[in-house]
């Protein structure tokens, strides 16, 4: 727990980003270095996170502070779908509330469900039909090929485990027409 | 003593603290399985740039870009061609290929990979 606080309380997690010529990655002496964007430049305006790129993407891309572009060629369909989906529902954690929508406005339903450019399908269409497992999160694989590479870390757990499992009361009156 | 020492460097290690690349912006790729064999500086691609203008299924659904990092044979020939990256480095988009440094932009040596991500800020691994 103290080492989260650490983590937590690291002034260079706390809002602030390198400079190009500082990060580790770019060359210093290259061109690249004085002519390139600095994440603080762009990243500073946007909602703030305390985790990742320290930006709430999703809250960006829903107040209209970004508005990046759905496709390039005019014939792609650009598809969404707003519908939770709940999981976990039996374990210990808060149950996860997946949003389809968050997830469709950045992504194809395909990225997910189809296998694209030979990418083994990662979720089943059908709920309950992923064998959905922390550990395999963990390893990269499901939710983790995105999340804690691009999109929020695994240090995040409640932004996934969000819905409090009712004491004593049984998951099914979370969802009342989901029947037995 | 000692064990309780290694314990908590491995922690410190777990969470970014004494990673190498600590302050790579998060999810930040470095494409280096063929660039300095060619004589070019690794590419560094910062996906907090893209993704401020384009949305994941531009590259990822669009253009073709499997999800995981090092998954991609992305080479100079096929950009030139269009592809890829060169759907809008072109000039008409994004600058152009004749602007090599501002891709080719990594420390020499670098090994290719995602980085800011599992490696350094997460309990996990990529």
């Amino acid at each position: 727990m103290a080492l989260i606080a650490l983590s937590a309380g690291n002034p260079a997690l706390a809002g602030t980003w390198q400079p190009i010529a500082k990060d580790g990655l770019h060359d210093p002496k290259g061109p690249g270095a004085s002519l390139l964007q600095h994440p603080g430049e762009a990243l500073s305006r946007l909602t703030p996170d305390t985790a990742g790129n320290q930006v709430r993407w999703v809250q960006a891309l829903d107040k209209g502070e970004i508005n990046p572009r759905t496709n390039l060629l005019p014939d792609t369909k650009v598809r969404t779908l707003d519908l939770d989906v709940l999981l976990d529902l039996k374990g210990s954690m808060p149950i996860v509330r997946f949003p389809h929508k968050a997830h469709t406005e950045w992504l194809d339903c395909d990225n997910c469900h189809g296998e694209l450019f030979g990418q083994p399908r990662i979720f089943e269409e059908r709920t309950g039909g992923s064998n959905i497992s922390m550990l395999r999160i963990l390893e990269g694989e499901q939710c983790g090929q995105c999340h804690g590479a691009v999109s929020f870390p695994l240090t995040e757990c409640m932004r996934c485990h969000s819905i409090p499992r009712p004491a004593g009361g049984s998951f099914q009156s979370l969802m009342p027409n989901l029947g037995n | 003593m000692l064990r309780r020492l290694l314990t908590v460097l491995c922690c410190l290690f777990a969470f970014g603290l004494l990673s190498p690349v600590a302050h790579a912006e998060y999810a930040d790729v470095v494409l280096n399985h063929q660039a300095e064999k060619n004589g070019m500086r690794p590419v560094i691609f910062p996906h907090w740039f893209h993704r401020i203008r384009f949305r994941c299924k531009v590259c990822h659904y669009e253009l073709g870009f499997k999800m995981r990092a090092g998954a991609n044979l992305v080479q100079m020939e096929d950009i030139i061609n269009g592809k890829f990256c060169g759907v809008c480095h072109n000039n008409d988009i994004a600058w152009g290929v004749e602007n090599c440094d501002l891709c080719h932009s990594g420390k020499p040596g670098l090994p290719p990979g995602i980085f800011g991500g599992h490696e350094t800020s997460g309990p996990g691994r990529w």
